[in-house]
């Protein structure tokens, strides 16, 4: 071991501005590989939150623009020929679903003088339920109850464009952010002069909000519902541009026939409405497009430069291999073994390889620290850049193979021969 | 002297292909990622009115109430409510200046078979158009009476004209916006800022409608977005404690500008003194400045180039390494050209001339990477994917980043090579 090191640090010595060069490039190769990791890994992260609704079997079909002054009536209508659908089990309207990016917020305070712009308010996400939707939706009741037929009736809006009745349902998070170590039921929170009673803490529900979801840890999870009267509300948020979104729920199987025939039923009773039908399962991947897109190129480009950096170990290592074609054969003359040649090759590029990932490492650190401080980047896990590191050691040791495996086969007889 | 560096150069790349491919193919595949990065960044962060932006100003006050003010670090709102949006553009300090605000247009087309159909529409003032230089093929925009009036007139995108109108001059016919006709009174020719700053972000082909705010509000159309600072009544925007609209300016001078600093505070302490605001903080923000501040460009494509550059720096690490190796194998040749008379000058231009026909090699190759990336991209359900598409720019800087790395890269082996004496290597063979 040790005159193998002393001879492979003696050959490196000689060759100092290529030995640097790999160093150099495996350093860079860990440090952006680990970022680019760490990139993928947080957006995979966010992608797979789960989502307490029933994601596969949810049809939200909307409808813009249609009939304004007739538009009170319609939502009981459009309802019941929902509801009539062949498969279909629940059906209700909401103003906006998870991900749509549809979502209104507000911030609540617990103390009755809170109101919204103070700074202990919490913000939160909220859409409002028609009756029928929280069945439609799938949402998981963990605590109290969903809303009453007579809370459903008293929702009409105030000015605020908030509901007349004072009854809320929130997700878990919210619940644990705003009264931690509490139940949340039967406590009011306050946004004056709006007062709501939470009558119900649900799953965890996904919000889209930037400002809600950067609210804390859980921020993707504040989110609230409020009961609404759909036939008194319909147009109250845009006059002129009615929107009504409608969730309907079936098993995933009957999902697709579903969604088509509710589309066409929908444009029989509203002719001069826009309608568009989406599964949940679409909305979320196109809440997530960007993210996927960006892993995907994230990830392109680590696997080519992982192949650059391998051609370029091999390039350089092929080089000294023939530029020391003497050598190797005096080793071997002398009585050095195929393996103790290969294993010297090993041996350099083992060395190299430290040293370009302890640096790579450090600079990996280092350019997550400058993008946390420049950027919104989040601090990077300790493990990233071991694993990192392991991935260039094994790229370097099966980038080397090849060229000292030819260095092995180098006959002794090549010592006796003039260069 | 070049063509002969140009020969030996080409002889000693032909003698060891797989090492001259492996160095065109690695600088071309940083170059053709960082090309395609670029392409994207500039798509998404370049000037959304090249020639005009200079001029464009963003002004900002303070409605907010008093909780949680701290004088000096407030932040002012990024947009206006209705009554001072209204009272900025009444005293008309600047030399044009536009109330905006996105909204969605429901079109409904009365002749033919076309379903109602939804397209971005914008709601302003008359300005809007000589400010932000928007050229029109038919008719013009509308007169400041036309906004007094709230007269329903509009002006339509290219791409609406052809599909209600099939493309002839639509001047003076009537468009149904939700449940009211409006008369045409100019139709654009292709106007595409990206991003489009004005009416609340975002990348594409333009907006579809342009109405005046005051018909706009009469038709009862209602902003895409909209931001309350406190719970008070919201059925009508126009008395609602909320921001929805922006207030854009051409401001010509640097004095024009400093003129139109000291009207808002003077504008923000009239309306202290009368108790409507209480924070002082203002702001004038330059067009690019405005787009900074509001994040409009996407954070992941600032990564994806930084990163695209690392890269772009590794393959040029990687191609100097395999130039090196190249040259050190050749020390022999170098040391009997150098004894045959060569200068050191001459030795180290033929390695550059080397050095730069794999930057060419590898700007064409990575420009058909680019491509590749390009075309990849385009495949992508992102809003901006669509208008990715190499432009002669990014087709130049393609080459100049090849063969600036390339040489950058060949600097060193070719030091190298020049620094060969030429006895020892003579001696040695």
């Amino acid at each position: 071991m040790t005159p193998e090191f002393r001879h492979v640090l003696s050959s490196l010595r000689a060759h100092r501005v290529p030995a640097l060069l790999v160093i150099f490039e495996i350093a860079l190769a860990c440090a952006v590989l680990c970022n680019a990791v760490f990139m993928i890994g947080q957006r995979m992260s966010d992608m797979h939150l789960p989502n307490a609704i029933d994601e596969q079997g949810i049809v939200v079909v909307s409808m813009r623009g249609g009939d304004a002054a007739g538009a009170a009536g319609s939502v009981p209508r459009d309802l019941e020929a929902l509801r009539s659908i062949a498969g279909v089990q629940a059906a209700g309207s909401v103003t906006s679903v998870p991900l749509d990016n549809n979502g209104q917020n507000d911030a609540f305070g617990t103390s009755p003088d809170a109101r919204m712009e103070d700074a202990a308010s919490v913000t939160l996400e909220y859409s409002f339920l028609g009756e029928g939707a929280d069945k439609a939706l799938g949402l998981h009741l963990l605590q109290g109850r969903f809303f009453t037929a007579e809370e459903y009736a008293n929702s009409s809006l105030r000015p605020e464009l908030m509901p007349r009745s004072h009854v809320a349902i929130i997700t878990q998070s919210l619940a644990q952010r705003i009264w931690p170590g509490q139940s949340a039921i039967g406590k009011v929170m306050y946004s004056k002069p709006l007062w709501y009673t939470v009558v119900g803490v649900i799953a965890d529900v996904l919000c889209s909000n930037d400002a809600v979801r950067s609210g804390g840890d859980r921020g993707f999870y504040y989110g609230a519902f409020f009961p609404i009267d759909p036939a008194g509300s319909v147009g109250a948020f845009s006059p002129a541009n009615p929107q009504t979104n409608y969730v309907l729920r079936s098993l995933p199987a009957e999902r697709d026939r579903v969604l088509g025939e509710a589309v066409r039923r929908l444009k029989q009773l509203n002719p001069a409405a826009v309608i568009q039908a989406k599964r949940f399962t679409d909305v979320r991947d196109q809440y997530f497009a960007d993210n996927a897109s960006v892993a995907i190129t994230l990830a392109v480009i680590c696997v080519i430069m992982l192949l650059v950096t391998a051609f370029g170990i091999v390039g350089l290592t092929s080089f000294w291999v023939r530029q020391r074609r003497r050598q190797i054969g005096i080793r071997r003359a002398i009585g050095a073994s195929r393996r103790q040649v290969v294993y010297y090759f090993q041996t350099e590029n083992f060395l190299l390889s430290t040293i370009g990932v302890m640096l790579g490492m450090a600079l990996a650190f280092g350019i997550n620290l400058y993008l946390m401080q420049h950027y919104q980047m989040q601090h990077m896990p300790w493990y990233y850049l071991p694993a990192g590191a392991l991935t260039l050691w094994l790229l370097g040791q099966l980038a080397v193979l090849g060229p000292a495996l030819r260095a092995a086969q180098v006959p002794p007889m090549v010592a006796t021969r003039a260069a | 002297m070049f063509s002969y560096y140009l020969n030996l150069a080409l002889r000693s790349l032909r003698r060891n292909i797989v090492l001259t491919s492996l160095m065109v193919s690695s600088l071309a595949l940083g170059v053709g990622s960082c090309i395609c990065m670029l392409t994207v960044l500039r798509l998404l962060a370049g000037d959304p009115l090249p020639g005009l932006s200079a001029h464009i100003f963003f002004p900002e006050i303070d409605p907010q109430p008093a909780t949680g003010y701290v004088p000096g670090q407030a932040k002012p709102m990024d947009a206006f409510t209705y009554v001072d949006a209204m009272n900025l553009l009444r005293t008309r300090k600047a030399h044009r200046q536009s109330a905006v605000s996105g909204f969605k247009a429901k079109i409904v087309p009365q002749s033919g078979n076309l379903d109602p159909f939804f397209t971005n529409g914008v709601m302003a003032t008359a300005d809007f158009f000589p400010m932000f230089g928007v050229p029109f093929r038919y008719g013009s925009g509308w007169s400041r009476s036309d906004d007094d009036g709230a007269v329903p007139v509009v002006v339509i995108a290219d791409y609406v004209n052809d599909k209600l109108f099939g493309g002839v001059d639509s001047v003076g016919r009537m468009v149904r916006i939700g449940e009211r006709d409006f008369r045409v009174v100019g139709v654009l020719r292709h106007w595409a800022p990206q991003p489009r700053f004005y009416s609340g972000g975002g990348y594409g082909q333009g907006d579809g409608v342009f109405l005046p705010l005051q018909s706009a509000l009469a038709a009862g159309m209602s902003t895409q977005y909209f931001d309350c600072y406190v719970q008070g009544d919201q059925r009508d925007l126009r008395t609602a404690p909320c921001v929805w609209l922006g207030v854009w300016l051409q401001l010509d001078s640097e004095a024009d500008a400093q003129t139109y600093q000291a009207f808002l505070t003077h504008y923000v302490g009239q309306q202290i003194r009368q108790g409507r605001f209480v924070r002082s903080d203002v702001a004038l923000l330059g067009l690019t400045t405005w787009l900074r501040d509001e994040q409009m460009v996407p954070e992941d494509v600032r990564q994806l180039t930084r990163l695209a550059f690392g890269f772009l720096l590794i393959c040029v690490v990687n191609t100097v390494g395999l130039l090196l190796a190249k040259c050190l194998r050749r020390a022999r040749e170098i040391g009997v050209r150098r004894a045959l008379g060569a200068s050191r000058a001459t030795i180290f231009a033929q390695f550059m001339v080397e050095a730069g026909i794999i930057g060419l090699a590898g700007g064409v190759l990575g420009l058909a990477f680019a491509q590749l990336g390009l075309w990849a991209i385009r495949h992508e359900p992102a809003e901006y994917a669509p208008l990715a598409h190499l432009d002669v720019r990014m087709f130049a800087m393609t080459f100049a980043i090849a063969l600036v790395s390339s040489l950058v890269a060949g600097m060193l082996p070719a030091w190298r090579a020049c620094r060969i004496s030429p006895a020892i290597q003579v001696k040695e063979g």
